[in-house]
């Protein structure tokens, strides 16, 4: 017989707390994967995220509240700024493209947001990718007033091409607050992952002419999604220079994944924690092992008795409950992968449903290997201490009843 | 041949008291290849502490004890094993099965310390031990009698040169203790193994031509004052 069929043997007779043990190094082990991907996915999902432009310009207030606002479509509105202020950054000769954004309605909860054709026409919201209208559908006629949907938000709304929709005031959907006017779904956005599939969006002047809506409306913007012209780094410093520190009534969010990133850098102490926690619950997860392996040593010292006087080194007994070890803490880990797999997928639909961001692939992470490698390495360390404990056993006492 | 040599082996054991006593003093003592010795003492008298001493269990305090050529004093605890594996069998009076193991399993956990695993070998042994059908049973699934032959086989299946049984059939009746003792002949007859069997049952005992009372063989019990 084999080393591994003596620790498999070992093991499937106290099945019970082999069992119990791995389960714990199981969650652990899902706790620390899942922390470690989610923070790092997270903060990349959400400083990645920029609709494709580098800038966002809006009232004065909070950047990351005028991001938050425009590029995610969470947070209330910092405030409006002109047309004229629109007009002018149009015209700035660093500025590749300007797209105005102009909100204040949902659609039974979900944003309505206007804007100009350019948005879905001119931009990229990752490189090389537009977005594009489901077939059957298209973009909507910005002199009439129709609508497109993000996917996410056609699905949940429950809504086609053809069907039509009355927009209520206000971001929060509350009943008896729809407006007059009619809007005609014309198109469905094929899925991008982003914000905007949970958005209705609308030609800029519907939003702004809606009924209901004070005539200031008409001559005013949520924020302008910014696109500067390539290879002029200087740019953002210019406009931020104008804006942010000589003019006092303006806003310049740029660029939009630093803002972001300096969200999760004000966090950060919280993802350490989270880390400290996830750390923690492994290492008493390892000690579990030990502390199991450790007791069981005693129930088994007749058993170890039995194998040293056949003949085994004292280096096998040590190996074998070494092995033991290992292998709880490696079938915990396989559990644990699995755990963290839906873990991941649970917080991932949460977040799409909250957010409309997609988590990228839960398998690609580096953690994945390295974790598992030193969770099970932990184990085998830990299981070293009832190992020298069960090379010790006396086996002359532990044997038969002396004579 | 000689087998087993030894000379002057003296083992002592501290109580929890700090008393130390000396439980084995054996100046001499020998087994010839194929020889078969029974030896004769009461409880206490130090009969498995001197079997311990023989097969490398347990280490010397003084002395010197020969197996097959090899001065197993000087072995290492590790080189103690290896000889222990490969070159003694041990029978024991509770038969020392592990109860997570089936018959077979048991036999070739045996082989598995020595010579290495073989299968064959170890069906063979059973089958021969009258548990053709038995092999794939637990121990607690098996009457007394069988476990013991179960025990017999896993003592004899590295092929060792010296078999050593302490007490073997203790837990058996009269029928069953003469057939394993019948066994347990046979095959070192066969294999031209040596057996020391330990026993205080004279039934037994007087099977074997060579008998040895323990008592006269470890100047200890003189000393303690041992009955026999």
């Amino acid at each position: 017989m084999s080393l591994l069929q003596i620790v498999w043997k070992s093991l499937r007779q106290h099945a019970f707390s082999t069992g119990v043990t791995a389960f714990s190094i199981a969650l652990a082990g899902a706790l620390l994967l899942s922390v470690w991907i989610l923070q790092d996915q997270t903060r990349r999902t959400f400083t990645g995220m920029d609709a494709g432009f580098d800038a966002v310009l809006g009232a004065r207030g909070s950047k990351l509240q005028l991001v938050m606002n425009s590029i995610f479509h969470l947070e209330e509105s910092s405030g409006n700024l002109r047309l004229e202020d629109f007009a002018e950054i149009q015209k700035n000769p660093h500025v590749e493209l300007a797209v105005p954004l102009a909100l204040g309605d949902n659609v039974k909860g979900h944003r309505v947001v206007g804007t100009s054709l350019e948005l879905f026409t001119r931009s990229e919201y990752r490189p090389g990718l537009q977005h594009v209208v489901e077939a059957g559908g298209r973009f909507f006629d910005p002199n009439n007033r129709e609508a497109v949907l993000g996917s996410f938000a056609a699905h949940k709304l429950g809504l086609k091409p053809g069907d039509s929709i009355h927009p209520s005031h206000g971001l929060n959907y509350a009943e008896g607050h729809e407006h007059e006017d009619e809007y005609v779904v014309v198109g469905i956005l094929k899925p991008s992952n982003t914000p905007a599939d949970r958005v209705v969006w609308i030609p800029l002047e519907g939003l702004q002419l809606m009924t209901g809506h004070t005539e200031k409306a008409a001559e005013e913007l949520s924020a302008v999604l910014v696109k500067l012209k390539a290879g002029n780094a200087t740019a953002g410093f210019l406009l931020d220079q104008k804006y942010n520190k000589e003019g006092t009534r303006l806003t310049w969010a740029w660029p939009i994944g630093r803002i972001m990133a300096q969200l999760f850098d004000k966090i950060g102490w919280f993802d350490r924690i989270l880390e400290l926690i996830a750390g923690l619950v492994a290492v008493v997860a390892v000690a579990s092992v030990t502390a199991s392996t450790y007791n069981s040593m005693n129930e088994r010292r007749r058993e170890i008795a039995i194998l040293r006087a056949l003949g085994a080194r004292r280096f096998t007994i040590f190996s074998a409950v070494v092995m033991e070890a290992t292998v709880i803490a490696t079938v915990g880990m396989v559990v644990g992968l699995v755990f963290s797999a839906g873990i991941f997928a649970v917080v991932g639909g949460i977040l799409r449903t909250q957010v409309g961001v997609i988590l990228e692939g839960w398998a690609g992470h580096s953690v994945l290997w390295w974790g598992p490698l030193v969770m099970v390495s932990l184990a085998a360390l830990a299981g070293t201490i009832p190992a020298w404990k069960a090379c010790r056993v006396d086996v002359a006492q532990n044997l038969s009843p002396t004579s | 041949m000689l087998l087993l040599n030894i000379t002057e082996l003296q083992k002592r054991f501290v109580d929890p008291e700090g008393k130390s006593t000396c439980v084995v003093d054996v100046p001499r003592f020998s087994i010839q290849a194929g020889q078969e010795v029974a030896l004769r003492g009461s409880s206490g008298s130090g009969k498995t502490t001197f079997l311990h001493l023989i097969s490398g269990i347990l280490s010397a305090d003084s002395g010197r004890i020969t197996l097959d050529g090899i001065e197993m004093t000087t072995l290492s605890s590790s080189d103690r094993d290896r000889l222990r594996a490969t070159k003694i069998g041990t029978i024991f009076q509770t038969f020392n099965l592990l109860q997570g193991y089936t018959c077979l399993e048991n036999v070739l956990l045996g082989m598995s310390f020595g010579p290495g695993p073989d299968r064959g070998r170890a069906r063979q042994l059973l089958e021969r031990m009258g548990l053709a059908n038995r092999m794939d049973y637990y121990p607690r699934q098996l009457s007394v009698g069988q476990q013991q032959r179960v025990a017999v086989a896993r003592a004899l299946a590295n092929r060792p040169k010296l078999v050593l049984a302490d007490e073997p059939t203790g837990n058996l009746d009269t029928v069953h203790a003469a057939a394993a003792l019948r066994l347990v002949r046979e095959i070192c007859r066969e294999e031209s193994t040596a057996l020391l069997w330990v026993s205080h049952d004279p039934t037994m005992l007087s099977q074997f031509d060579e008998r040895l009372d323990f008592h006269e063989l470890n100047r200890a019990c003189a000393v303690s004052g041992i009955a026999l």
